[in-house]
């Protein structure tokens, strides 16, 4: 086991390098910024000072080793925007795009595994059809559009919610957060359901198909032919073997929330790191947008690690050859 | 239980009974045999209806709307914010009313949809073509080859697409070109993963085998053996590939990454509605946002039947 | 005395795109307790679904449509679905065909026959575990409490399969519905199952179905044997006389095709043509397409089974010699 997570350790350093040169590069490739932030009217010699101010004039590679040196202190740069650090500025952002997968991923999985769970128990029957066209719905129709139709019935229409932004924030166990008054729910409530509805759809077919194929399996059959009831055969056979698939997508699609958080934050102006790096993408603002992206894949490569962990404690097979090697 | 050929000939003691040999299906009977299954479902039927209507009225466009959007010199500034079923300074009725420039809205929606199946397909189409490359020549070449390539695969599958579409419009900038190859970066690897599944599974089977033992070359062997028993399952990812093309698009151009309003998708008229979405002009957002749901969740829907017909496990 | 599981006009329907499909088709057999009674036939007989018709696991679009299934004198078919479900695993049990599919495979084997053991019995975790032990010590399984702590993926198939057959007796069924459990096994782990079985049922006095397609198998176990072609039993009677004298062609011709019974070189004889689409049967007798001895009575009268011990479907049988 320890080889096994060590080995996974080295592919997730080399993968967060490789990313990082390859976001470097890329983002490098936009425009001049300078072009965008400096005053046209503004003096050659203050161009120029800006351009060593920011390191412009220097190779690629030698602005990417500065970068590397950098981050290795921590030091992400400093954002032509705002002229903060991109550090603080990322992490002032990042608690309120957290909150808002925390919430949508809560809401997904407690709707729908039940729901997929019903529809796969009983594939026939008018509920799982509506449950399905639903999930159709939830996964296929845009996001920005469902998000804007909220807004329109909830917060124009009816009034019962506001229109976006982040409520008041709280504190619960020392973390200041929006989840811990009523405003801030009132205020996450509807991004967090509009980001939902694709993992949402996308869990139910999952644990649909899931449960269609494992009721038609011979484990299945033998345990009925025991005389199991239908309701231990779902819970003690079929969830536990179907969860293995579950808990990976599942794993992996936190980190799609978290990239399709940019189009709800846009949506519901919600003040996260998704909308900072649309802004920085519109404004060039190149140090941000490293730093995004690199934290993007930092996240991902460590959920993948998770999953895969986990994945290897639910699955005895699995288990069992990391104990055996 | 199954037996294709049960019509056996025998008439009395003695003689041997030769079993007739089953019919060769061909091409047309395939064909028959899928579209036969594909009627079972109403729904996908009328999905595929609406499809092909669509497609209808946004090639047609310069034909079917009223307007040109595009022609700046035909729009009339009185005209603007025309609310639907109004009559406009053109003398004809504005179906869904007018934009802020006074643009006649049903026809920037034909014109829209043009552009948002331009993208969706093209970019639908390319990444098939280049996901069929890398997973054949991954599951066909293995070793050092395969582990890279399905690597590679493997690590932008685990990236949302969302994502590398944005970084590629980004470092593209905009325009339809751009877009297309930012969703093509975002999908080829479905289908190279699909290949490469499917592929690995068909190149463990008698048939490859004895194919790579002949002296037929390489690429022979990829195109006529192992294409064929791939093409299924990429037929149904290619289906829902080119919706989500389409609604990827769409969301680019909606956060004001992806293609400008001159050149008015989907996306971008939603966009401009969204700017109006505290007034009472709703129309603006809602009907091109209807016509991009509806595109979307009909072509998934074909996707769905598509995916039951061609299953094999399905019992036929 | 009562039979272990008296079967009568057991019939069975799937509704397919080409219509309903009678995979069972009155079938009537009974098994007296301790006795093995071999049904027989090819893949697509019906015998798999007569088996899983007695326990009334047949699901959508099957349907059990006719027939009584007495366990013990009482009838399954009459009981209300919760009542069947309580017969299931007490009086009536089943092992599968493939030992590597039976098994939960994330579940360890202790915690699925405990499962089983509580489902039927108010009894602590505990002493479950300590039934499933014993029923692995009945049925020959070395080290049983190791076995049970193992996931199924760490046991030969031999031992999955011993696992099921343990399952399968932990509450000491009147019968025991046996669907080819050795089919997938080798040919040396299948004699050890088959001479354990046989002990089982002569000690236990549990009655078994033996659902096979392997005559061979069948003439050195069963007691009494019943051939079924196209959902219809063709053939019964013991074990000795089916095997020794068959009377209906098919069973002849199956028979003549177990390659043992023949010197080496010596061309097998075949059963002409392939078993029909039960979607398209012929009319008249069902066989009589294939049939040698078939003649114009054959295609408009179906023949009529008969009633007692030995019974075969045919308008001309063999002579009983």
């Amino acid at each position: 086991m320890a080889g096994y997570l060590l080995q996974r350790l080295v592919q997730a350093v080399i993968v967060v390098f490789a990313m990082s040169v390859i976001v470097f590069v890329g983002v490098y490739a936009i425009g001049n910024p300078i072009d965008v932030l400096i005053d046209p009217g503004a003096t050659a010699e203050i161009r120029e000072n800006l351009i060593r101010q920011y390191g412009l004039d220097q190779p690629l590679w030698r602005q990417y080793l500065v970068f590397l040196g950098n981050v290795a202190q921590g030091d992400m740069g400093t954002s032509m925007v705002y002229n903060i650090p991109v550090v603080d500025l990322v992490f002032s952002r990042l608690p309120a795009t957290l909150e808002l997968v925390l919430v949508s991923v809560c809401i997904a999985t407690l709707i729908g595994i039940p729901a997929g769970l019903y529809a796969g128990y009983r594939p026939d029957s008018v509920g799982a059809k509506a449950i399905m066209a639903l999930s159709v719905l939830g996964f296929s129709v845009p996001t920005f559009w469902i998000g804007m139709l909220l807004i329109m019935g909830f917060a124009v229409q009816l009034g019962w919610l506001p229109s976006g932004g982040r409520g008041d924030e709280g504190s619960i166990l020392g973390l200041r957060t929006s989840l811990a008054t009523a405003d801030g729910w009132s205020h996450v409530i509807m991004p967090a359901i509009n980001l939902s509805l694709f993992k949402m759809g996308l869990l139910i077919r999952l644990t649909r198909a899931g449960m269609v194929e494992a009721m038609s399996t011979d484990y299945v059959r033998f345990a009925r032919a025991q005389g199991l009831p239908d309701r231990q055969i779902v819970f003690r056979h079929v969830l536990r073997n179907i969860s293995i698939p579950i808990v990976t997508v599942f794993g992996l699609e936190l980190g799609s929330t978290l990239a399709f958080a940019v189009v709800t934050e846009s949506v519901f102006n919600w003040p996260g790191v998704g909308k900072l790096i649309i802004d920085s993408i519109l404004q060039l603002d190149r140090p941000v947008m490293v730093s995004y992206l690199v934290l993007v894949v930092v996240l991902f490569v460590l959920i993948n690690l998770t999953v895969d962990l986990v994945y290897a404690r639910l699955d005895p097979r699995v288990r069992l050859r990391g104990e055996d090697a | 239980m199954t037996n294709a050929h049960a019509d056996t000939a025998t008439t009395t003691g003695g003689t041997i009974a030769v079993p007739s040999a089953a019919p060769r299906e061909t091409r047309a009977d395939r064909w028959r045999n899928f579209w036969a299954d594909y009627r079972q479902s109403p729904v996908a039927v009328v999905s595929l209806g609406v499809i092909l209507v669509l497609l209808g009225v946004s090639f047609g466009a310069p034909l079917v709307s009223p307007q040109d959007p595009y022609d700046m010199a035909a729009l009339d500034w009185m005209d603007a914010f025309l609310r639907p079923g109004t009559t406009g300074s053109g003398g004809y009725v504005h179906v869904l009313g007018t934009d802020n420039a006074g643009r006649d809205m049903l026809s920037a929606i034909f014109y829209g949809l043009r552009t948002s199946f331009v993208i969706g397909i093209s970019a639908g189409v390319l990444a098939l073509a280049i996901g069929i490359c890398v997973g054949l020549s991954a599951a066909y070449f293995r070793g050092r080859t395969e582990s890279v390539l399905m690597r590679i695969v493997d690590l932008q599958l685990s990236m949302p697409a969302i994502l590398l579409a944005l970084v590629m419009v980004a470092v593209l900038g905009q325009g339809v070109a751009q877009i297309v190859a930012a969703l093509v970066v975002a999908q080829y690897a479905y289908f190279a993963r699909t290949t490469h599944g499917a592929a690995t599974v068909e190149r463990s089977k008698d048939y490859i085998e004895a194919a790579r033992s002949t002296p037929l070359p390489t690429r022979r062997v990829l195109l006529r053996h192992l294409l064929p028993n791939v093409m299924p399952p990429l037929i149904v990812v290619a289906t829902v590939q080119v919706a989500s093309a389409i609604a990827l698009e769409a969301t680019l151009s909606f956060l004001g990454v992806g293609l400008p309003l001159t050149e008015p998708s989907l996306g971008s008229l939603i966009s401009n509605g969204f700017k109006y979405i505290h007034t009472d002009r709703t129309w603006l957002s809602i009907y091109p946002g209807l016509f991009l749901m509806v595109t979307v969740v009909a072509i998934n829907l074909v996707g769905d039947q598509v995916r039951t017909v061609l299953d094999p496990r399905r019992s036929r | 005395m009562i039979p272990a599981l008296e079967v009568r006009g057991l019939t069975t329907r799937f509704a397919t795109r080409a219509g309903p499909v009678t995979a069972v088709d009155g079938v009537s057999f009974s098994v007296a307790p301790g006795r093995i009674l071999g049904l027989v036939g090819e893949s697509g007989s019906g015998k798999s679904v007569t088996g899983f018709s007695v326990l009334g696991l047949i699901d959508a679009p099957g349907e059990i449509v006719a027939g009584h299934v007495l366990v013990e004198g009482e009838d399954m078919r009459t009981m209300s679905p919760e009542a069947q479900r309580r017969m299931r695993g007490r009086k009536v049990a089943m092992v599968f065909q493939d030992p590597m599919m039976t098994l939960n495979p994330v579940l360890r084997v202790g915690d699925q026959m405990a499962m089983a053991v509580r489902v039927h019995d108010r009894v602590s975790k505990a002493a479950a575990w300590d039934r499933a032990r014993a029923a692995l010590e009945i049925v020959g399984i070395p080290a049983p409490a190791e076995r049970l702590r193992a996931y199924p993926h760490q046991l030969s198939g031999g031992m999955r399969q011993r696992v099921a057959i343990a399952t399968a007796l932990l509450h000491r069924p009147s019968v025991i519905i046996a669907d080819e459990p050795t089919t997938a096994l080798d040919v040396s782990i299948q004699g050890q199952i088959l001479s354990e079985v046989r002990r089982l049922a002569d000690e236990t006095g549990t009655a078994i179905v033996w659902v096979t397609h392997d005559l061979a198998v069948v003439s050195s176990l069963a007691d009494d044997i019943c051939v079924m072609y196209a959902g219809r039993i063709v053939e019964s009677g013991t074990a000795e006389e089916v095997i020794a004298r068959p009377r209906h062609p098919y069973t002849w011709g199956l028979i003549q095709s177990v390659p043992g019974l023949h010197s080496p070189g010596e061309k097998l004889p075949q059963i002409p043509g392939s078993t029909p689409q039960l979607s398209r049967l012929p009319s008249g007798c069902a066989f009589r397409t294939r049939c040698p001895r078939a003649t114009a009575l054959c295609e408009t009268v179906p023949p009529d089974l008969g009633e007692g011990a030995r019974r075969v479907l045919c308008h001309h049988p063999l002579e009983a010699s």
